[in-house]
């Protein structure tokens, strides 16, 4: 059907036909570059917009960081990336250059903080468990300066991160470190209430000072009396009064804290300002301890062994503390040739006022003072060294009244004046064990010993005769017994076969029962017949009616 | 000797694309359709060097975010990270697979550059009336139609593991912008070189012949 190209003559080919409408051909094929050029345009603009300002932080070490891929963040948003890594000039550490985003520009500031979290199972925490997946990251603090900066020092240890927290910091001086180190918990009433910021070394070498941080709403318990303490670990004392073991919380006990406290009775309870500062006390007992305002130094002289007796160990009266030893010493007196042991004391008078007499004020008066000592030693007061604690041996300085205690006096040539004394119960008990021990030592104890062991040897040849009796009874006795009781059960074995119920024995003997039964029959009618008829026995028995 | 080399242009002739009629046009060249089907014909495509340019310049401007920026974001249990084409074949070419990494290098970097320095290549030669070798051209234009189609390979690719890689908290990957961007420069250049008349190549040579393949 289709004709041959080669035979079609063109001019026969169909004529095309032809529009009438023009139709305008718009470009708009050019809106597609248009468009491309303005997403284009638009990204370039967005990425000089948002690009933030980039920065340096040297680290020691660039474990754990990675260029391209390590991120920085704020309460883990991220906020920037590192872009790259490289070791200072100096070789001393590395220093990552980190592109950060741009609202992040106000907050790089001269005291802002960066480190790098890892995972860290350190102190009781166990912190950036999550970097184990997601690999380490840089870690961000903003800070309060107003100074902008751009290359930062990372730092080596997490900081305790303390912006946007409701509470106070306070300060503390302490003597040592102790256990503690930042990250330590506060306790209050054992409530974990705060923590440790940061401690460093005074500038003078003398000394540690704290940064303590207290959460809110418990900051408001610190006041300008507050005593603080370090409570770490356990707190083992070893004194007159036995051992003694004190602890804060289980946390405390494996890395330390910080406790604090308001004693009642120290004063107006007014708030803490921030950054207040306060003495760290070494325990509880020591914080708690307020400088008694008024203390009389005495003495009193021993000449026993003071083996237990430490200074700081207390004076008491009747289990009450009164006072403390300050100083103990030893004075050799040359004359009598006898060593004696006077041992400075103080004595606390405003703890003694029930003593002194009631609610009588402290004298001032030395006077008066000394009128009123007389009296209580005239009545027999006498200072005595007594035993704590068997278990530990310590000893004490304890008043008492001994009304038989030989007449002594105060010896107010002394300075401080010296109070006297009796032997201490310990001494006494001392002697009579001595005593014992003398008489036990007098004792025959050879001759017992030979004795008793002659004795023994006895009894030992006794029981070895006693064993060779038994054995022969054995061997001898035994045989006859066995065959005599072998009798003695075929006799019963024959004895219970005659007394069973078919044997021939039986049978007869139920028979003659019943004979025995008969002839009684008979015999009780002959003894009826003879009682009716008692001539029957002349006349015999009639014959016929009768 | 060979026969007259005789274009249908030359003749005044058009062949209609949808009916395939053979026709001719004695009273001008102005808006004509065909006589059987009704359809639109032209001796040559219509604007096609200005569309192609426009095609071409719009996939220029988009190469860039397409290479710049990350193609692919993946977030798991193990960090995030962002993934642009050239990453991923170095991550590749470091990680031993250098063949894999030869093929996204070539399907999505050489390719597509490839394609549209060649569409250029040409656009610029048949603007200028070039007589170099048509039949070269020829060849290359074909070339770039037939392989532009291959560079979608890493946004398939792309799409198959955004849609299967959703374990929420696990592991997310999300499309980048690079990936869009990546994607309408394919879509673009295949566009040009579909807008492209390769008739074009040939309208300078007149009477020649241009290669002696033809030559028989």
């Amino acid at each position: 059907m289709a004709p041959q190209s080669s035979d079609i003559d063109i001019d026969e080919l169909q004529e095309v036909l032809h529009e009438r409408k023009k139709r305008k051909s718009l470009p708009f094929v050019w809106i597609v570059p248009l468009v491309a050029a303005i997403i284009g345009g638009w990204l370039v603009v967005k990425g000089i917009l948002e690009k933030g300002p980039t920065i340096t932080i040297r680290f020691t070490s660039a474990e754990g960081l990675e260029a391209g891929k390590t991120k920085v963040k704020y309460k883990n948003v991220d906020v920037g990336e590192v872009k790259h890594i490289s070791v200072t000039k100096d070789l001393l550490g590395v220093v990552a250059t980190v592109e950060m985003v741009k609202a992040t520009e106000p907050y790089l500031l001269e005291d802002t903080q960066f480190w790098i979290v890892r995972p860290r199972i350190a102190g009781g925490q166990v912190s950036g468990l999550g970097t184990l997946f997601s690999g380490s990251y840089i870690g961000s603090d903003p800070g309060k300066s107003t100074t902008k900066r751009r290359d930062f020092v990372g730092l080596e240890v997490p900081p305790i991160i303390t912006t946007g927290m409701a509470g106070h910091h306070f300060v503390l001086h302490a003597e040592t470190l102790g256990s503690l180190e930042v990250g330590s918990p506060v306790f209050f009433r054992q409530e974990e209430v705060g923590s440790i910021v940061a401690h460093e070394i005074n500038k003078d070498g003398q000394g540690v000072t704290f940064r303590i941080f207290v959460n809110a709403p418990y900051d408001q318990y610190v006041n300008a009396n507050s005593q603080f303490w370090n409570a770490s670990g356990i707190d083992v004392t070893m004194d007159a009064s036995g051992i003694r073991v004190d602890t804060e919380s289980l946390v405390s006990i494996l890395i330390g804290g910080v406790a604090f406290e308001t004693f009642p009775g120290v004063g107006p309870r007014s708030s803490a300002a921030e950054a207040q500062e306060f003495t760290l006390f070494k325990n509880r007992n020591e914080a708690m301890k307020r400088p008694d305002p008024v203390s009389l130094p005495a003495v009193v002289i021993f000449d026993q062994s003071l083996r237990g007796l430490t200074v700081g160990a207390p004076v008491e009266f009747r289990g009450i503390a009164i006072g403390e030893v300050k100083a103990i010493n030893m004075e050799y007196d040359l004359p009598e040739n006898k060593p004696s042991f006077p041992v400075t004391i103080a004595i606390y008078p405003f703890r003694l006022q029930a003593l002194l007499g009631g609610h009588v004020e402290v004298a001032n008066d030395p006077e008066v003072r000394r009128v009123r000592w007389d009296g209580l030693i005239a009545r027999g007061l006498r200072a005595q060294l007594r035993t704590g604690s068997l278990l530990t041996g310590q000893i004490f300085v304890a008043f008492d009244f001994f009304p038989n205690a030989p007449a002594a006096q105060i010896d107010w040539t002394r300075n401080p004046p010296a109070l006297p004394t009796v032997p201490g119960l310990l001494e006494e008990v001392q002697q009579s064990v001595v005593n014992i021990v003398h008489k036990i030592d007098k004792m025959p104890l050879e001759k017992i010993g030979i004795d008793l062991r002659q004795s023994l040897e006895t009894l030992n040849r006794t029981l070895t005769s006693t064993d060779k009796l038994v054995k022969g009874f054995d061997s001898e006795v035994t045989p006859s017994v066995k065959a005599t009781l072998k009798d003695a059960r075929k006799t019963l074995q024959s004895a219970d076969q005659a007394l069973t119920a078919d044997s021939p024995l039986m049978y007869e003997t139920r028979d003659l029962i019943r004979e025995l039964n008969k002839t009684a029959l008979s015999l009780r009618e002959l003894t009826d017949y003879l009682d009716r008829h008692p001539e029957a026995l002349i006349r015999g028995k009639k014959r016929g009616g009768q | 000797m060979s026969r007259p080399v005789v274009t249908a242009a030359q003749l005044g002739l058009y062949s209609c694309h949808t009916c395939n009629l053979v026709t001719q046009a004695k009273r001008g060249h102005r808006e004509v359709v065909c006589p059987r089907c009704g359809h639109h014909l032209h001796m040559r495509k219509p604007d096609s060097i200005a569309r192609a340019w426009a095609f071409l310049l719009a996939g220029y401007i988009l190469y860039i975010p397409a290479n710049v920026m990350p193609i692919m974001h993946t977030s798991s249990l193990f960090g995030a990270q962002s993934d642009t084409i050239m990453s991923g074949v170095i991550y590749l070419w470091h990680s031993g697979s250098w063949h894999l990494a030869l093929i996204v290098f070539i399907a999505s970097i050489l390719v597509p550059s490839a394609k549209l320095l060649g569409m250029t290549f040409l656009l610029i030669s048949v603007q200028r009336r070039s007589l170099w070798d048509p039949l070269q051209r020829t060849r290359m234009y074909r070339i770039i139609e037939q392989v532009g189609r291959w560079s979608m390979l890493d946004i398939f690719v792309v799409a198959i593991l955004v849609a299967l890689v959703q374990l929420q908290s696990l592991a997310t990957i999300r499309a980048g912008f690079g990936a869009v961007a990546f994607g309408a420069v394919v879509v673009l250049t295949m566009f040009a070189a579909m807008e492209f008349d390769p008739k074009l190549i040939w309208d300078p040579q007149g009477g020649r012949n241009g290669s002696s393949i033809v030559g028989h």
